[in-house]
């Protein structure tokens, strides 16, 4: 009988009955740009005196979410779980302070943040649940707050089937941003054949400017990551998985690799995982900074040791993926959404959300709002109370114009569609994507054409230059939309770019050729007035006069 | 023995019978319909990167590519429909202005599969601004030339290198249009160790980027043949799945 999972609480229970106050510095990497190890040291050398009933302890935890107000420093009490203090822009000079405040159960009301305004209020935590809670490097924490209970209740009480019917239960789709059922993908690695054996694959190769979710989860909970994988090792037949990491991470890398090693020395990962006849092994693989990794297909060549282009689908990877062997490959969000919905069931799961796009979605807030970071909220919000009360509206006092969401393979969603509910096909229908979930908010200064500008050039230097329209047709659009940009556009520059778009998403190879175009046909959908505006004057009449008809 | 079952589909119309392991390009071809290309080459592994081959297949809008799409029963393929038509000549515009391809200088002008296929699908002007890069010829291997204003990465130089050859000189470096082939570690051509100078590379090349020296323009003509005949003495012909042969 594997008993860590029930003698690691215990003693940390005893550790934890000699403190009387705790506090928690985020040391996920925004906070850590902002020196919160500086402040973690301070609070630490403050904390260290004796005074006896009032010993601190102060520990390095995940992202607490609002990135804007970091440093952030949060406070509770023994056995007072109501009696939670957090703080924002801490700096080390505020230590004394803080540890005097803390053992007089008193606040330091100057850096206190509400924790009752709608940025806490309104999220809704699973994926993030331990996120600012546990210490991302002592797998300890992670087993206190329930961590690997459901790896051992799959690995002693479910069948592999069983685990699959459940995540179909849960209806997940994929977070990586196609939104593919995830339940209907793990069945399909588990029905193929394997000539040797089956892999898993974890894309961690987040590229979108202004997105961090997967970043934060690794470098906050990477167990639970790990977690996820194993439970889908077992629930399709795999006993390999690798973790693909973007290189610009190391921070994440480094918590992986000691999150590994924990586990193996606990005997969670390797052979015989918990005692039982199963063995997993997990290893990192670390991108070279090339967006097109995120690509299942490029990515896959880039495991393999390769040159990472993409190639044609089908076959898919769940029949010819990793060494041409059956691959389940999905997102670190979709592996850190696996626990609690076995912990919980697959029906609690798909309560959560719209009935289509089922749970929660994890966003990066950044842009124009007075809180940007990272946020849970459930499938189907509205963009309006993400923008005004999730982030506390725009700044300045301005007007919210249009936010963008899915990174250079999305669109801008302007303000008048601020009451739609998010979910996969809604945000289709006004011509973005989920994305993996950058969530960027402009206000009425943001010109939409520069916008598309920005998005066009990243895709342009992202091009693998495998497939002839994505490598050309790329710097062509680029080309336009810097013309344009300047205010050099004729009207045969306005058709051109139309054209160039329409072609390369027909005929490009992969999904970064094929939605690079997404960013300014949904700008010239939206925002058409703001090209013309652009054009050359006596340009301007003649497109407005042709295009009548068509509006 | 080859497992594999036989399907029927049809290609513009026209009934096919076909292995379920063979792609709509070579199912194409052996029927006498044309469908353009130009990365793929018969006894080179696919690579898809040229765009030419795309078929609509009836019942989905999107478009595939022909040399790595295989049949499905009943499957109903068009070649040649007018959307296609304007796609390939957009395509074949891309290639024509991303690098210098100036037919009247070329060593093998009336003898490029570039230009016999803008012939061809009837392009008389290129739409897109030439992009006009300036690159470089690599002429340090002793017996052959690179043009990189010719080349269009497609990539046949390095897939028979590899694959037939088994020297593996050539591969890409960089990526977008920035890309370019290397020799080695990106060495002058004639410095690379493991070229051991056969020259398959430079026959199976379509444009003029791969040359024999001392060719001046519209002299170089290609000759492919040994492909189909090393393909037919190595038995390595439709090899199935199991690497069983016919």
């Amino acid at each position: 009988m594997y008993d860590q999972l029930e003698n690691i609480p215990i003693a940390e229970q005893a550790e934890d009955e000699k403190f009387a106050h705790t506090f928690h510095v985020c040391v996920a990497a925004s906070c850590l740009s902002l020196q919160s190890d500086k402040v973690l040291g301070a609070l630490r050398e403050h904390a260290a005196g004796e005074e006896t009933g009032h010993h601190c302890r102060v520990k390095g935890v995940g992202c607490m979410g609002l990135c804007s107000q970091g440093p952030m420093v949060s406070v509770s009490h023994r056995n007072e779980p109501g009696n939670f203090a957090v703080y924002g822009k801490v700096s080390p000079e505020h230590a004394p302070a803080l540890v005097e405040a803390a053992r007089e159960r008193e606040v330091v009301s100057e850096l206190l943040c509400d924790t009752g305004m709608p940025f806490f209020r309104r999220q809704k935590k699973i994926v993030l649940a331990n996120c600012g809670v546990i210490n991302p490097e002592r797998i300890e924490e992670y087993i206190v707050a329930g961590g690997y209970q459901a790896l051992l209740t799959v690995l002693t009480e479910m069948t592999p089937g069983e685990v699959i019917d459940e995540v179909v239960r849960s209806g997940l789709r994929g977070r990586g941003g196609g939104g593919y059922p995830t339940g209907l993908k793990w069945k399909s690695v588990a029905k193929a054949e394997a000539k040797r054996r089956k892999y898993i694959l974890c894309n961690g190769d987040e590229g979108d400017p202004g997105a961090f979710m997967d970043r934060s989860v690794l470098e906050s909970d990477p167990h639970r990551v790990i977690e996820g994988m194993i439970i889908a090792g077992y629930a399709v037949g795999a006993r390999e998985g690798y973790l693909y990491v973007r290189g610009e991470y190391p921070l994440a890398v480094d918590r992986l690799h000691k999150a590994i090693h924990q586990a193996r020395r606990l005997g969670i990962l390797g052979d015989k995982v918990c005692g039982t006849r199963f063995s997993f092994n997990v290893d990192i693989r670390i991108g070279a900074g090339a967006f097109v990794c995120g690509e299942e297909t490029a990515l896959i060549a880039s495991v393999e040791g390769l040159r990472a282009t993409p190639r044609s689908r089908p076959p898919y990877p769940a029949e010819f993926g990793l060494w041409n062997e059956p691959t389940l490959i999905n997102n670190v969000e979709t592996f850190a959404n696996i626990a609690p919905i076995i912990q919980n069931g697959g029906s609690w799961y798909a309560a959560i959300g719209t009935k289509e796009s089922t749970g929660t979605k994890v966003f990066a807030l950044a842009g124009s709002v007075h809180n940007t970071g990272l946020i849970e909220v459930p499938m189907g919000i509205s963009f309006q109370e993400i923008v005004s009360d999730i982030g506390g509206g725009i700044l300045d006092g301005r007007q919210a114009k249009a936010v963008q969401t899915g990174g250079p393979s999305g669109g801008c969603i302007p303000a008048e569609y601020f009451e739609t509910e998010i979910d996969y096909e809604s945000l289709k229908v006004l011509g973005s994507i989920m994305g993996s979930g950058g969530m960027i908010v402009m206000d009425d200064t943001a010109n939409m054409v520069d916008v598309a500008r920005y998005f066009m050039d990243f895709c342009k230097t992202e091009s693998c230059g495998k497939c002839v329209p994505c490598r050309v047709g790329t710097v062509h659009m680029s080309n336009l939309l810097e013309k344009i940009c300047r205010g050099q556009g004729t009207d045969q520059d306005f058709w051109a770019l139309e054209e160039l778009c329409r072609v390369v998403r027909e005929t490009s190879l992969c999904g970064l050729g094929q939605t690079s175009p997404n960013p300014v046909l949904s700008t010239l959908r939206h925002y058409r007035h703001e090209y013309l505006e652009l054009l050359r004057n006596d340009d301007q009449q003649q497109c407005t006069d042709e295009m009548e008809p068509a509006s | 023995m080859r497992h594999s079952r036989i399907l029927t589909i049809k290609i513009n119309d026209q009934a096919i019978s076909a292995h379920e392991d063979e792609t709509i390009l070579e199912l194409a071809r052996q029927n006498g319909i044309v469908i353009p290309s130009l990365c793929y080459l018969d006894g080179l592994s696919a690579w898809g990167g040229c765009r030419l081959c795309m078929v609509e297949i009836k019942g989905s809008d999107k478009l595939f590519s022909a040399c790595t799409t295989y049949p499905l029963e009943g499957m109903e393929i068009v070649a040649d429909s007018e959307r296609l038509k304007k796609h390939r000549r957009d395509v074949l515009g891309f290639m024509f202005s991303e690098r210098n391809h100036v037919c009247s200088v070329c060593v093998s002008n009336g003898g490029c599969e570039l230009q016999d296929l803008a012939a061809a699908l009837g392009m008389s002007h290129v739409e897109h601004p030439y992009l006009n890069p300036v690159l470089s010829v690599d002429a340090s291997h002793k017996l052959f030339c690179l043009d990189h204003n010719r080349c269009i990465l497609c990539t046949r130089c390095v897939r028979v290198c590899d694959e037939i050859e088994g020297a593996h000189t050539w591969d890409i470096m960089g990526r977008g249009n920035t890309a370019r082939i290397v020799a080695d570690l990106n060495q002058p051509w004639g410095e690379a160790g493991s070229c051991t100078s056969c020259g398959k590379c430079v026959q199976v090349c379509p444009t003029g980027a791969l040359f024999e020296k001392g060719k001046s323009v519209a002299e170089m003509r290609k000759n492919r043949e040994f492909l189909p005949y090393l393909q037919l003495m190595r038995g390595t012909g439709h090899a199935d799945e199991d690497g069983d042969t016919p």
